[in-house]
């Protein structure tokens, strides 16, 4: 009941916080899509970089959040920004390259070596080939890899609330400090709708962006 | 015309090189199909590949109209010619118009006009432009996707098509019918074309020149009837099978053989002149035909001989009937099916134009083999 209580008294500053929440993993996602969705294009030119690309981006992945955090702050703290939001996003960034990087790099290595060959028998060149067959056929699959990240680091963002990040973490953070059950629950539930959501989003984003005539399950 | 000089193709791989082509010479006149035919591995597809470089030639020139294409550029040539390969490659991620209008596209044409083009195509495969434009390939049958993707690659009238299998994925009854369809389509457009097969029956039907391959090598280059008529050595004779006078009767039309002074009796004639025609050609039986000059009927001479009165009263029905396109096999299959010596030959409105007989085409089949001794 209390809860409840403390949840409608704070509910002005609920939506703040997830919106905050949601836009820095939007961010954070968004330029990993900008930079994960060209290496993972560029790599399927070379197995050997592709190798080692991938192998680099699994490695991020097993370091614990809060470990990073800390590596993070001393070299952030040469240009003033040791904590806040720029080493949050930066984490999320790199978390997000594996799932983007792998899932573009398969889907564009799947793409069926006869509408590879189509495409250059009748003539396209190789950004055509990119821009009208492969990355339109890859979408799909480049989507179900941005929805893992999303919905990964939206847990990982939580955490960064220590940093002072922001976000719904700011409660989990408060609730544990202030030894407040009922911050410790909003927070969670919140990030853990929050998680929920965003992948049910997604996927609908995902549906719209399959081309019609392509029957992928999503 | 497409010429390939010397055109040879060495592959490296792990167990050292394999020849895929080897030194072949040969010329395609413009307007003509040429077929590949071998068995699988003897190098056809590769043959194929070099011509838009989809396969980088070892050594050797192909020529199209006379130009040297290893001056230009592989984007430009690629689309200045129409390729269709095996395996269906309709982008599943566009409408049926879209990838029509994908080469026209890539040269730069204006929406009109692409737009125009593909109905038109549509049209010439019969498939209704209002229903299909809008659809994506996987709203489609097997055969229409097929249709779809040869019309693809003559959308932008490209003078030069290369097709390997193309009717391969589809069965038989279909493939057919769509082999029809375009042999009707290329009687218009007088494309020069490249078409891989390993079906003799399909080359037969298709080709204006046969190309044999084995092992990399050109065995021998030359028109379907020369080749079933005088293979030139025992692989393409075995190639081509022992019936391959048989398969020479698809080559010839009825109208080929026919002799062109068909005897006839009209109703109103009495049968003792039906007798002395007979007799005098020493033919068996004689067409009867009406006022409009279609055969209705035969009199036997064991009739014409028996009975009196006039020819209308006494004739017996047609055994069967060859129209004049009809080629020999569907011919002999008539007669053989109604047990009969000749039949009379009709133009398209019907009228008696001929008779063929058996005789005749034994002799149009054997000419070959006396000129050439
Ligand atoms: N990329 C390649 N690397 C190595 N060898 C190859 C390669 N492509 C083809 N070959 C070899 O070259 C030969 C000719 O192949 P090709 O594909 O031209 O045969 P084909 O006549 O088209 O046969 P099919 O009727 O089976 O399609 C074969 O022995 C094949 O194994
Ligand atoms: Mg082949």
């Amino acid at each position: 009941m209390d809860t409840l209580n403390f949840l409608l008294e704070n509910l002005d500053q609920l939506v703040a916080l997830t919106l905050e929440h949601l836009m820095l993993v939007s961010i954070a996602v968004g330029l990993a899509i900008v930079t994960g969705v060209p290496i993972g294009i560029a790599i399927t030119q070379n197995q050997r970089a592709a190798d080692i690309v991938l192998y680099i981006a699994s490695v991020i992945i097993t370091i614990p959040s809060i470990a990073l955090f800390g590596l993070m702050i001393p070299v952030l703290s040469l240009i003033g920004q040791g904590i806040g939001y720029l080493p949050a996003i930066i984490a999320v960034l790199l978390y997000s390259q594996l799932p983007i990087i792998r899932n573009t790099y398969t889907a564009i290595n799947n793409v069926d070596p006869a509408l590879r060959e189509a495409a250059r028998g009748i003539g396209m060149t190789p950004l055509q080939r990119l821009r009208m067959v492969e990355i339109p056929l890859a979408v799909p699959i480049i989507m179900a890899g941005v929805r893992t990240a999303v919905v990964m680091n939206i847990g990982v963002m939580a955490i960064a609330a220590y940093i002072g990040a922001g976000g719904l973490g700011t409660y989990i953070q408060r609730g544990i400090s202030q030894t407040d059950p009922r911050q410790l629950i909003i927070g969670a539930m919140a990030v853990s709708v929050l998680a929920i959501a965003a992948d049910y989003g997604l996927l609908w984003v995902q549906k719209k962006f399959t081309p019609k005539g392509m029957k992928v399950a999503g | 015309m497409i010429k390939l000089d010397n055109l040879t193709k060495i592959f490296d791989t792990s167990e050292g090189p394999v020849t895929a082509a080897d030194h072949i010479s040969m010329e395609v006149p413009s307007g003509e199909i040429c077929v590949l035919l071998g068995p699988s591995g003897c190098g056809k597809t590769t043959t194929l590949k070099m011509i838009n470089r989809i396969i980088p030639a070892t050594s050797g020139t192909v020529f199209i109209n006379g130009e040297d294409t290893s001056a230009m550029d592989t984007v430009d040539l690629r689309r200045s010619i129409g390729y269709v390969i095996q395996q269906i490659g309709l982008f599943p991620n566009m409408t049926i118009e879209e990838n029509i209008s994908v080469v026209p596209r890539l040269l730069g044409w204006q929406p009109e006009r692409y737009k125009a083009r593909a109905s038109e195509l549509l049209d010439m495969v019969a498939l209704d432009p209002s229903t299909f434009l809008k659809r994506y390939p996987n709203e489609l049958s097997g055969g229409q996707q097929q249709r779809i993707w040869v019309i693809r690659a003559l959308a932008a009238d490209p003078p030069v098509m290369l097709m390997d299998e193309p009717f391969g994925a589809i069965d038989p009854i279909n493939r057919e019918v769509i082999q029809d369809e375009f042999l009707k389509m290329q009687a218009e457009l007088n494309k020069t074309i490249l078409f891989v097969s390993h079906d003799i029956d399909e080359a037969v039907k298709m080709a204006d020149k046969i190309a044999i391959f084995r092992a990399g090598k050109l065995e021998q280059y030359a028109s379907p009837d020369t080749i079933l008529a005088h293979p030139a050595n025992e692989f393409v004779a075995g190639f081509v099978g022992s019936d391959r006078t048989l398969k020479r009767l698809q080559l010839v039309r009825a109208g080929q053989v026919m002799g062109a002074r068909p005897t006839f009796v009209q109703p109103q004639q009495s049968l003792s002149e039906a007798l002395v025609i007979m007799e005098r050609n020493e033919h068996r039986s004689i067409t009867l035909v009406n006022s409009q000059h279609e055969p209705i009927g035969i009199i036997s001479r064991d009739v014409a001989w028996n009975h009196q009165g006039l020819c209308g009263e006494h004739y017996e029905g047609l055994h069967g009937i060859a129209q004049q396109h009809d080629d020999l096999r569907t011919v002999v299959a008539q007669m053989f099916t109604a047990d009969s010596s000749w039949l009379p030959v009709v133009d398209d409105q019907g009228r008696l134009v001929g008779d063929i007989t058996q005789r005749g085409i034994t002799h149009h089949l054997g000419a070959t083999y006396r000129t050439q001794g």
